[in-house]
């Protein structure tokens, strides 16, 4: 009964604070919520018995990636709070549009069947041991684990080559 | 550790599908651009929420495997896409990306 709970509260604090991400007029607020969408997040895959993949999300997203946020922010000296260019015709539209693409994901998730319980007990998958097993198994992901490290290398080449002064 | 009974997969798909529609909402509702990557952040925990949600129903672990390397690669496409931002502010004094508009006919 507590999970229930947990659960609509994590839920409401998730969207809320996602909401909150698109409507604060300053930037820094803004990733502040996401940092808050993040530990909710973190908080539902504990909920989901995904326990080192919640700590990696956290290590991960609040960790690093928002921090590297904060900091571009703050670097650019971008806290102020106008925002040229936009009108309401364009505004109207975009609600307009989110709506929409709402409506159509909920009425076509709706009708799936089979989803009302998990199919076994589950507690052992999100575990390390497990899951550097599936990892590194014989058919296992070991050649899309070696392209990710040379994506991390291009990227780190392409961030450095990028943020240079002059490029000739 | 015990099984958590009691969510249904039902309620992870209507939370994902709510957290995605935010975050495309938020692309279009916003015009600067650093708020448009968090939307995408945004986009993309919800499909790892998901994913998680189905790893969970159907007792395996390969989709637990793809949310490493949904992080690997939002990671990478942070890091390549703030450099591309302070490039852009370098270059027009903004991050507005109504100025972003040179290629248009």
């Amino acid at each position: 009964m507590i999970s229930q709970y947990l659960f609509y509260f994590l839920s409401f604090v998730s969207v809320m604070s996602a909401l909150m991400v698109v409507f604060s007029k300053n930037p820094v607020y803004s990733v502040l919520f996401l940092i808050l969408t993040f530990f909710s997040i973190a908080g539902h895959y504990f909920l989901l018995n995904a326990q080192f993949l919640g700590m990696v999300h956290i290590i991960v997203y609040a960790g690093a990636i928002m921090v590297l946020f904060l900091y571009v922010i703050m670097m650019l000296n971008l806290n102020k709070e106008d925002e040229p260019g936009t009108t309401t015709m364009s505004k109207i539209a975009a609600t307009i549009s989110g709506g929409i693409l709402m409506l159509v994901l909920v009425a076509a998730t709706r009708s799936v069947h089979g989803m009302e319980s998990p199919v076994a007990d589950s507690s052992q998958i999100g575990s390390i041991e497990n899951l550097g097993k599936v990892l590194f198994a014989e058919n296992g992901f070991l050649l899309p684990f070696e392209i990710s490290s040379i994506l991390f290398l291009a990227s780190m080449v392409g961030a450095v080559f990028l943020s240079k002064k002059e490029i000739r | 550790m015990e099984l958590i009974p009691g969510i249904s997969t039902e309620h992870y798909i209507f939370l994902s599908v709510v957290l995605f529609c935010i975050g495309a909402f938020g692309v279009m509702y916003r015009k600067n651009a650093i708020i448009v990557f968090m939307c995408i952040e945004l986009m993309l925990n919800a499909v790892n929420l998901l994913l998680v949600a189905f790893s969970r129903q159907w007792n395996g672990a390969d989709a637990q495997v793809f949310v490493f390397f949904v992080m690997a690669v939002a990671a990478a496409e942070v890091a390549v896409g703030l450099a591309i931002l302070m490039m852009i502010y370098r270059n027009t004094g903004t991050t507005d990306i109504n100025v972003l508009n040179k290629l248009k006919g």
